[in-house]
Order: C-alpha cells, then sequence, then structure tokens
C-alpha cells in the first residue's frame, strides 16, 4: 500500500491543454471520486494514471515510485494496477473464469492457486455459478460485476473505474454502488472513480476532486463540498440550492439570517455585489412580519415525499424551497432565510 | 525503493518497447522493399535514360507509331468498355438494391462472378460462343460460314468483355452508396408529393452521382491495365492496346527493350494516376454528408413490374454470364473445335489428357496452388501485426502508409511485372542468387500485389474492435505480442481468413504479372490457359478453364460462409 501523488500533472493533445496543474494527493485505502462535467479532463486523467496517456508536465509518484514524467513512463503493463471500464471491455471470445483468470495467466500464476483466487474473485461478486458462461450471456449488471472481479483478481494497489456505471439502469446502479463499497471495505485497495454523477460520487467516495475545463476546482470530502462548494460554479454543480446576488461581504463563510436578510435588503445593482448559496431546506416559510421577504409560487412540482416550489423573489430572483403541502401558482407568501454560504466569484 | 530496483525497472520498460520497436522496424523494412521499392525502380528506369537527345530510348517510344496507336486503342476500348460497365453495373445495382426484387443475394453472387473469373477464361469463353468453330453455335446448327470472321476478334469485342469484367466495381460503388440511403429521405420526397419520377431525378441521383463516377473511374482505370482480356482478343487481330504491346515488346527482346517497356509502363502508370485524382477531386466535388438514420434502407415496392424485371434481370445474366460459361463447357466435351455436341461426340477427352498425360498441366496446377497458397500464408502473417501497428499510428500516418500499400494493387499488373524485371534481373547483392527466371520473383510480386486485399479486411475489423479490449490486457500485464495473440488475433481471426482466401482467390488465377514473369518450369495456371489458346488447342484449354471457374465459386461461396463473423463490406458480394 503506497500514497498516491498527482504533482503539477499536465495534459495537452496537439497543443490544446486538456488537464491543468493538476495536484492531488491520494492516502493509502482512500475512496477518491474525479468529478466532473462531459469533456472536463475525467478520463485523461485516469488514462494517465493507467499508464495508456503520458504526461505533458508534472510526474504522478506511486509510494517511492516514480511512474510518469515528462522523463521517464513506466509502462501500463509494470504498474499492477486494476481498471473497471464504462464499456465493460470483457474479451467475448473467453468464459467468464477465463476473463477473470487472464491476469493470472499473464503472471504464469500455478494452475491451482489461480482457480482458487478466480474462485475468491467471483465468490466476491457472486458470480459462481456463471463461471463458464460467455460475456454474451449476461446481463449488463453482471457483465460489470465479472469486469470488477477481473480488476481485483491480482490484488492490485489501486484500481480505476472510469464511468462504470454509466451504462445500467437506475435500479442496477443502487446494487452496484453497494457492491463497490463492499469490495472497497473487504480489500482495501486504493480505488479512484470517474464519474459526472454528483449523487453517486457523494455517496461512494470518501474525497472528491471536482473538476471544470481540466483544472481542480476543490478538493474535499463529500460533506465539504456540500456545507462549503468554493465557488458559484461549484454551488451550482454539487446539491440542490440557489445562488443569491447580494451586498458585499467576505468569501467563504456562513451569514446568519439576520445578517442575510440584512444583505439582500442593501444589495443594489449599482454597487459591487457577492453571491451565498442557499439550501433548499433552509427556506421557511412564516406568516407576514416586517423582516420577512415577499415571493410569489412560479412553479410547483411533485417529487413524492415532498414538492419542489420555485419562488420569485422582488428583483426576479429565483429561489428553491421544499414543502409538504401544494402551492398555488402565483400566490403570495412570506419566507425567512435561515442561513447561506458566501462564494467566491467564479475566474 | 533502492536505487538498483529502479534501474531494474527502467530497464523492464525499455525492453518492453523494444519490442514494438523491432516489430515496427522490421515490417517497415517489408513494406518498402515490397511496396516502395518497384514503384521507384520503375521511375528511376524511365528517368535515367531521358536525355534530350532524339536516341533516347523514351524519344524512341514516344516517337514510334504503334506507341500512338496503342495508345488511342487502349483509350477506345476502356472508355467503351467503362460505358458498358456503367450500363450494367447502374441497372444492377439500381434494380437489386432499391426494390424488393426476390432471390437478392443470388443476384449480387452472380453479378460480382464475372469479376472474379480470370479475363483470359472469360475471353476464352466469349470466343467459344460466336465464331464458326463455336461448338454451341455448331451443335444447334446455326454457325456462321467457315472463313466468317470471330466477332470477338475486334475493338467493339474487347470493349464489351473489358465492360462485363469491370461492371462488378461499378455496381459495388453504387451499391454501397445506396445502402447508406437512408428511407427517411423517400419518406420526405413522398410526403412533399414528389413524383416516382421527380424522386429519382431530384433525390437519388443527385446522391449517387459521386458514387457512380467512382466506380466509373475504377472501372477505366482497370480496363486500361486489363492484359488477358486484348489479349486473347486482340493479338490474333492485330489489334493493339498498351498492355499487349508491352508484352510483344518483351517477346521481341532487342537493344534496351527494357528502357522502353519501362518508358511504357510509366505511360500507363501515369494515366492510371491521372484516372485516380480525377475520381477524388470530382468525388469531393460532389460529396453530401447524409443526415437521417440509416436503420431502414431505401427500397421502392414493386407490384406488377417485379416479375417483368426478375426475367429481365435474368436474361441479362444468361447473355453476360451463363451463355459464355455454357459454351466453355460445351467446348471441353467436344473432341475438337467445329464437332457438335452430341451423345456421340461427348467426351472427357481433354479432362483426361489434361490430367493424365500432360505434366504441364499438373506442373501448372501445382506452381499456381503453390504460389497462392503461401502468398495467402505470408500476408496473413504479415498482415497482424501490420494492421495492428497501423491502428496505433495517428491518423494522417496512418492513411499515408495505408496508400504507399494500395500502389503496387492500384498499377496495373503488366507495370509492376516490369518493375520487378528491373529489380532482379540482376543477382541479388552480397547472396548472388538471381530470382529472374524462378517463381520466387513470382511470390514477391504477388506480396506486393496483394498485401492490401489481405489487409484491408484485417484493418476495418481491428478498426471496429474496442480500443479498451486491449487496454485491460495491458492492465492485465500483457505484453504487445501476448496481446496480439490472446486478443486481437482470436477477435479477428475471421478477416484474417477472408483476407488470405481473397488472395488465394485472386493469385490462383493471376496472369498478368505472371504473364511477364514465368519461364519454363515456373508455367502458373493463367499462363498455361493463354498459351493452350495461342498455339491452337482451345478444347484443352476450355477444360482448364472450366476447371478454373469451378474452383473460383467454390472459394466465393466458402468465403460466404464467413460472411456472417465478418465487419460489412469485407466481402464484396455480400452486404
Ligand atoms: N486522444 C485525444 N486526442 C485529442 N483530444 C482528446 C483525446 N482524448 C481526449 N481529448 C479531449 O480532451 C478533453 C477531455 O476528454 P476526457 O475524455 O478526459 O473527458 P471526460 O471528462 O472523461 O468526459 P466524459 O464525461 O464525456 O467522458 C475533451 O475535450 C476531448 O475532446
Ligand atoms: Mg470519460
Amino acid at each position: 500500500m503506497a500514497r498516491l501523488i498527482l504533482d503539477g500533472v499536465e495534459k495537452s493533445f496537439h497543443g490544446a491543454p486538456v488537464v491543468k496543474d493538476l495536484n492531488l494527493t491520494i492516502e493509502p485505502g482512500e475512496f477518491v471520486a474525479l468529478l466532473g462535467p462531459s469533456g472536463c479532463g475525467k478520463s485523461t486523467i485516469l488514462r494517465m494514471l493507467a499508464g495508456f496517456e503520458k504526461v505533458s508536465n508534472g510526474q504522478i509518484i506511486h509510494g517511492d515510485d516514480c511512474l510518469s514524467s515528462s522523463m521517464r513512463h513506466v509502462p501500463t503493463e509494470e504498474r499492477n494496477f486494476g481498471m473497471v471500464f464504462q464499456s465493460y471491455a470483457l474479451w467475448p471470445h473467453m468464459t467468464v473464469k477465463e476473463n477473470v483468470g487472464y491476469p493470472l495467466k499473464v503472471q504464469k500464476t500455478p494452475t491451482a492457486e489461480r482457480n482458487k483466487r478466480i474462485q475468491d474473485a467471483l465468490e466476491i461478486v457472486q458470480l459462481e455459478e456463471f463461471a463458464d458462461r460467455l460475456p454474451a450471456q449476461l446481463s449488463g449488471g453482471q457483465r460489470q460485476r465479472v469486469a470488477l472481479a477481473r480488476s481485483l483478481v491480482t490484488e492490485p494497489d489501486v484500481v480505476l473505474f472510469d464511468e462504470p456505471l454509466a451504462n445500467l439502469d437506475r435500479h442496477l446502479r443502487a446494487t452496484m454502488e453497494e457492491t463497490f463499497r463492499a469490495f472497497h471495505k473487504r480489500t482495501g485497495a486504493t480505488m479512484v472513480y470517474v464519474t459526472h454523477d454528483q449523487s453517486e460520487a457523494m455517496s461512494l467516495a470518501d474525497k472528491i476532486a471536482v473538476l471544470n475545463k481540466g483544472q481542480l476546482v476543490q478538493w474535499g470530502t463529500p460533506q465539504e463540498l456540500y456545507a462549503r462548494p468554493r465557488n458559484t460554479w461549484l454551488a451550482n454543480f454539487i446539491g440542490r440550492g440557489s445562488v443569491l446576488s447580494v451586498a458585499a461581504v467576505a468569501p467563504s463563510q456562513y451569514l446568519n439570517g439576520a445578517n442575510l436578510h440584512e444583505l439582500i435588503d442593501q444589495h443594489s445593482p449599482d454597487r459591487a455585489a457577492s453571491s451565498v448559496l442557499v439550501r433548499p431546506q433552509d427556506i421557511h416559510f412564516v406568516s407576514a412580519d416586517d423582516s420577512a421577504l415577499i415571493v410569489s409560487v412560479h412553479s410547483c412540482i411533485f417529487r413524492g415525499e415532498r414538492y419542489d416550489i420555485e419562488l420569485t423573489l422582488k428583483d426576479g430572483h429565483r429561489l428553491l424551497a421544499y414543502s409538504d403541502v401544494p402551492m398555488a401558482l402565483d400566490s403570495q407568501h412570506h419566507i425567512r432565510l435561515g442561513q447561506a454560504w458566501s462564494l467566491e466569484r467564479e475566474v | 525503493m533502492t536505487p538498483s530496483l529502479i534501474k531494474r525497472r527502467f530497464m523492464d520498460s525499455a525492453s518492453m518497447d523494444n519490442q514494438l520497436r523491432w516489430l515496427s522496424i522490421g515490417l517497415f523494412v517489408l513494406i518498402a522493399t515490397i511496396s516502395v521499392l518497384p514503384s521507384l525502380r520503375l521511375l528511376v528506369e524511365a528517368l535515367s535514360h531521358t536525355t534530350f537527345s532524339t536516341s533516347s530510348p523514351m524519344a524512341e517510344v514516344l516517337r514510334s507509331e504503334r506507341t500512338w496507336i496503342a495508345l488511342r486503342n487502349s483509350f477506345y476500348t476502356s472508355g467503351l468498355g467503362t460505358l458498358i460497365a456503367v450500363i450494367l453495373g447502374c441497372g444492377f445495382g439500381f434494380v437489386v438494391t432499391l426494390t424488393n426484387i426476390r432471390g437478392r443475394g443470388i443476384w449480387v453472387f452472380c453479378f460480382m462472378l464475372p469479376m472474379m473469373i480470370p479475363p483470359q477464361v472469360t475471353a476464352l469463353s466469349w470466343l467459344q460462343l460466336f465464331g464458326p468453330a463455336s461448338p454451341i453455335l455448331n451443335t444447334l446448327g446455326i454457325e456462321p460460314a467457315l472463313g466468317s470472321p470471330q466477332p470477338m476478334y475486334s475493338a467493339e469485342g474487347i470493349a464489351l468483355l473489358l465492360g462485363i469484367q469491370s461492371a462488378p466495381l461499378v455496381f459495388l460503388a453504387l451499391r454501397t452508396q445506396l445502402i447508406s440511403l437512408p428511407q427517411d429521405l423517400l419518406e420526405a420526397a413522398q410526403l412533399s408529393r414528389a413524383s416516382q419520377f421527380r424522386i429519382w431525378v431530384n433525390i437519388i441521383l443527385p446522391l449517387c452521382r459521386s458514387a457512380i463516377i467512382a466506380g466509373a473511374a475504377l472501372a477505366f482505370v482497370s480496363s486500361l491495365g486489363n492484359f488477358g482480356i486484348p489479349a486473347m482478343l486482340g493479338i490474333p487481330a492485330g489489334y493493339i492496346v498498351l498492355p499487349t504491346l508491352i508484352y510483344q515488346k518483351m517477346a521481341g527482346f532487342g537493344n534496351d527493350m527494357l528502357s522502353q517497356v519501362a518508358g511504357l509502363s510509366m505511360i500507363i502508370a501515369l494515366l492510371v494516376l491521372a484516372g485516380m485524382l480525377l475520381q477524388q477531386w470530382l468525388q469531393q466535388r460532389s460529396r453530401y454528408a447524409l443526415l437521417g438514420h440509416t436503420a431502414q434502407s431505401l427500397s421502392f415496392r414493386l407490384k406488377q413490374w417485379r416479375l417483368l424485371l426478375e426475367i429481365l434481370l435474368a436474361l441479362v445474366l444468361c447473355f453476360i454470364l451463363v451463355a459464355p460459361l455454357f459454351a466453355l463447357i460445351v467446348s471441353s466435351l467436344v473432341p475438337a473445335l467445329g464437332m457438335p455436341l452430341n451423345a456421340e461426340t461427348i467426351t472427357f477427352g481433354a479432362f483426361y489428357e489434361m490430367i493424365g498425360r500432360q505434366g504441364v498441366t499438373v506442373r501448372a496446377f501445382e506452381n499456381s496452388a503453390f504460389l497462392a497458397f503461401s502468398s495467402a500464408l505470408v500476408l496473413m502473417l504479415v498482415s497482424l501485426p501490420l494492421g495492428y501497428l497501423l491502428m496505433r499510428l495517428p491518423m494522417r500516418t496512418r492513411a499515408v502508409i495505408a496508400s504507399l500499400i494500395e500502389v503496387p494493387y492500384a498499377i496495373p499488373g503488366i507495370v509492376l511485372a516490369i518493375a520487378f524485371i528491373l529489380l532482379f534481373a540482376k543477382p541479388l547483392p552480397f547472396i548472388e542468387v538471381s530470382l529472374y527466371g524462378t517463381l520466387g520473383i513470382i511470390f514477391l510480386a504477388y506480396l506486393s500485389c496483394f498485401l492490401s486485399v489481405c489487409l484491408k479486411p484485417v484493418l476495418s475489423a481491428m478498426s471496429q474492435l474496442d480500443p479498451a479490449l486491449e487496454e485491460a490486457a495491458q492492465l492485465a500485464g500483457a505484453r504487445p505480442i501476448q496481446r496480439l495473440m490472446d486478443i486481437i488475433l482470436p477477435l479477428t481471426a475471421p478477416a484474417f481468413f477472408a483476407g488470405g482466401l481473397l488472395v488465394f482467390l485472386i493469385s490462383i488465377n493471376e496472369l498478368t504479372v505472371s504473364a511477364l514473369l514465368w519461364s519454363a518450369g515456373n508455367e502458373t495456371l493463367g499462363v498455361l490457359i493463354f498459351n493452350l489458346d495461342e498455339s491452337g488447342d482451345s478444347v484443352l484449354a476450355s477444360a482448364i478453364a472450366v476447371l478454373v471457374v469451378l474452383l473460383v465459386a467454390g472459394l466465393m461461396s466458402l468465403l460466404s460462409l464467413f460472411a456472417p463473423r465478418l465487419p460489412k463490406g469485407v466481402i464484396p458480394w455480400h452486404g
């Protein structure tokens, strides 16, 4: 087990930068998610870790070992990493057992031990009875579990996942997430998990690196990201909530209700302004009083356990709130804000 | 980590890179030798003697009246042939692809057959169909008077056969395009109340124009380089075209003969090149990006016309394929030309003689089988690493190398043969062995000529593989050669067999290259049929030709068996 360090890693294709100055330190055994919108360079980072792509600048260090730098490049074959692909990448001409056992065959593991380890790996993903099937005879979820078994059979230090659940339906995703979590607990391997689905990242990962346009926006635990997002882009990207313009205030602090209402009152379009994030659970409907804000209902959508209410403020800003009861469109209400988080401006 | 460990790691990665590097270097040398070197040698030969004095071989070629006559004849026969090919190919293409005609697969197979039958066999079977000695006409009792001319011995006869032989090229180009035309296009036009006629003129024809042009250019170029047909039909009538002129000059020896034929081949090569460029230019001007879904290909419902159209197709096929082949079979069963076939005259004598007594026949079969088998095998073995390395190259480099490999296949066989003669006329340096006059030189020429035939299906299969399949093997720790054997080869195996079988099919009948490169004892099947016919032994020639046609049809059917497991378009008569 060793620490994985990305030190100033950069990558460009034909002169166009795709990953810019990336610094991450991943502790042994950590489950890390790389999260970001499509095209932000997540797969590219993963492929540099795997050794499919060389780095243009900076270095990737694993323990005491430099895997990639502009000077040297340890080929994939020698990295002892595992990977689970979005397309599963199962070899269609080999049975489940042969697919899982191939890495051991390449390493010339003796047959008896090989069979035992294949058996163990299949047991973890609960596919023992499918050992002699061909991949074509399996369902999507089963295929992905075979791919998982294959990636863990050599007990790699690091397992990489590239959007492994993107091709599965919602129900299956929940089961597979559970499988991944159990798998992580059991093997204790370091995992780097690429996804563009924030709820997947939040529910699985110990730490999340959020990327935008090739740049690291924030690096922290899911709780940190949710509670203290750095800038407006991230606030819009993670969790649900509304970004409001208020009078200028220092970034990265929590504002209580009283301060917040004051800042909203002081805000005028011709003065310097800041942005704050208001989560829907911090919006309370109150009876009319002086300090409350007056809003009208713009839309009301049934979500099962509650209603999503979109409110319009006097100045035209939109706010997302939750309610247990439906509300008539265009009806007037009074609200009070519990707290808000002040954000950095996006550069 | 200790320094020694780091060092070991470093050495490991260096050795891994070596595997790929040696593979690349080896293949680079191979391609350079068999693809680029011959063309370069030809260019050098043609240019090195180009002085501006009037006595240089090139000047002599250009001054000779025969050159210009042959050039004009070549243009005439190829042009007329292309016209015939376009009419036949488009007719078949539209009917077979766009309508709900029955038995589509069989029509396509039959129409593609003429392309696969060697030209000298085609020529021979048409010769047996017409003329005073025609066994069929004799059997039917309607033979023309003795001494009346054989109608096939003429420019138009040559053009007709060139047209039939190259019609499948037009057909294929058109069919590929038509298949990709989405049904929505037609429906959109129908919704806007366009008549059937308007749909044809305003929508289908403009969208197919580029494909038809491409097919026509291919037909023209391949007719220009065709040797078998003008040799069998033109030489007896004293009608020369460029390839037969080269052949006759080669037979004539004489001073700086080689430089003269090199010059002539350069003329053909330049014409072919010009044709190719023109085609590319025209095609680029009329290329439309096709939007829409291709889920369902365009298809017209024929109602009462269907049977009529089917009968028409059958008649045309009878004329261009069945009748000549039938004539060929009849000719192989009569004791001598000019006799009718009936219960008393029927004899398998020609077949017995061919197998039993004529040592040369058996030898030619052996030679051709050996050449075809070994070139198919070698090319299959080469295609695996070559395709693999090509797929790893950046797009642009890959395109350049792929077109270099294409060159020997695109230039006419007669030109390639001259290039190989120039290259190997002298003993090889260092080892002092001469390949000239052995099977070895034909073998090398085949490798050069057919590399692209074998490589194309392999490349198309490889490009359809998900790259993650190989990357997964890389993560499993497999090195390049192991990945090639364990993952890539099994997944692309059908394409390899298809490529190898195609090479076998084409090279077992090959005439043009071997006509110039053969020597006593090293005859090929193609040369044998040609020589037998030239010496007046048409019955024997027909018997061999019948076997050749059976062989071709058999191999094509064998390939059809692979078709479901291959990428679309790998087997021309499928898809
Ligand atoms: N081999 C390549 N050559 C050129 N550009 C590339 C290459 N691979 C990726 N890119 C570009 O790099 C950028 C990032 O690609 P990447 O695949 O890493 O995105 P991603 O974050 O994984 O997106 P997605 O969520 O859609 O998979 C994209 O703009 C892409 O076009
Ligand atoms: Mg991706």
